[in-house]
């Protein structure tokens, strides 16, 4: 029974809830998913549409902020370049934690169609920066990318207060704040 | 004016002999090929002529030719009259090694930028250039990457340029990589 329900019954019943403090501090954090105003290429195209009124993602709790330091999920929505990735890397290294990444399509993902030839492109933004949930598509359609929403906020709730969120996460090959100089 | 009588005008205007140039004046966008140092005259000339008025500069590519003998860098340079509805590409051809161009911003001013992509992804230097730096790549991109011998970097900032097994990798140890309805 999820965590609305649960209080509601037992509210209803004595007015006294009990719960556990994780599965609260798990439903705020998965309830209020402040994404990253931030794309990149034709990706950000869908995840421009899936923001917009057919498919509105404030109904998931996701408000994008204008910067990293009020955001909690960073949606990398398109090709990522060398030159970017730094930039990318900064924006990462300036989130708050916890934080979450989301790789939004095949040029994120592993490079997508500039993987053999692209001497530009990072093949795969998880190369730079630890990923929770990728998202396949060229683009992905905003069904796919709100799909992907939702299982990273079901991986929100599995997660313990007592977890150190940056447990299990690939370290990041890619350059650090004071040497991305580029 | 056709593409022969533009190509004619620049031939006579510049007293080209035979066999110092080549052109194609059938092609779906007409051709002429001018020895390199007479590409700034020519593009002032182009411009200036009441019945060439060339006002637009579309686009200015490169090519490689490094199996070429003498091995050559050609700069290619498309070039409409919006008001006289013709138009017309001026080809040059420099020496591969240490290829530099006079600039042809004091002409156009669109060829700044184009330049500069030039320059980034070849590496030819327009002389006069107001600033030529690189536009596309990081500023200390190595080399000048669609140059045929170009060796790809393994890292930058530590980053891997290659693509390697990684994604591959993790699918054949069974981990999970995609989230979506068609995965």
């Amino acid at each position: 029974m999820d965590l609305i329900g649960a209080l509601g019954k037992s509210l209803g019943r004595d007015n006294v809830a009990l719960t556990t403090v994780s599965a609260v501090v798990n439903w705020a954090r998965l309830s209020a998913i402040w994404p990253m105003t931030f794309g990149l290429a034709c990706c950000a195209i869908e995840m421009m549409a899936t923001g917009a009124s057919r498919f509105d993602w404030d109904r998931l709790g996701l408000i994008p902020r204008a910067t990293p330091r009020q955001s909690d999920c960073m949606i990398v929505a398109g090709t990522v370049t060398h030159k970017m990735a730094i930039r990318i890397k900064t924006l990462y290294d300036q989130m708050p934690e916890p934080k979450y990444v989301i790789s939004m399509g095949s040029c994120a993902n592993n490079g997508g169609p500039y993987w053999q030839y692209g001497y530009h492109v990072v093949k795969g933004v998880d190369q730079i920066i630890p990923v929770d949930i990728y998202v396949p598509g060229c683009p992905p359609r905003p069904e796919a990318l709100l799909y992907g929403i939702m299982a990273l906020q079901d991986r929100i709730r599995e997660k313990s207060l007592l977890d150190d969120p940056r447990e299990g996460r690939q370290p990041a090959t890619g350059p650090q704040l004071a040497e991305s100089a580029g | 004016m056709t593409g022969a009588a533009i190509i004619e005008r620049i031939v006579a205007r510049f007293g080209l002999k035979e066999g110092s140039f080549e052109s194609d004046a059938e092609a779906k966008d007409p051709w002429i090929r001018l020895p390199w140092d007479q590409l700034l005259a020519a593009a002032e000339f182009l411009k200036g002529d009441g019945d060439l008025a060339f006002d637009t500069l579309h686009c200015v590519s490169g090519v490689d030719w490094p199996g070429d003998d003498p091995p050559a860098i050609e700069v290619v340079y498309h070039l409409t009259s919006l008001t006289k509805k013709h138009w017309i590409v001026l080809k040059v051809r420099v020496e591969r090694a240490g290829a530099s161009l006079p600039t042809l911003e004091t002409v156009w001013k669109a060829a700044n930028w184009h330049e500069r992509e030039v320059y980034d992804l070849f590496g030819v230097r327009f002389e006069g250039h107001s600033d030529l730096r690189r536009i596309l790549l990081p500023s200390d991109w190595p080399g000048h990457p669609l140059l045929r011998d170009w060796e790809w970097p393994e890292t930058w900032h530590k980053i891997p340029v290659k693509a390697g097994r990684q994604m591959t990798d993790r699918a054949e140890s069974g981990q999970m990589t995609g989230v979506g309805p068609f995965d």
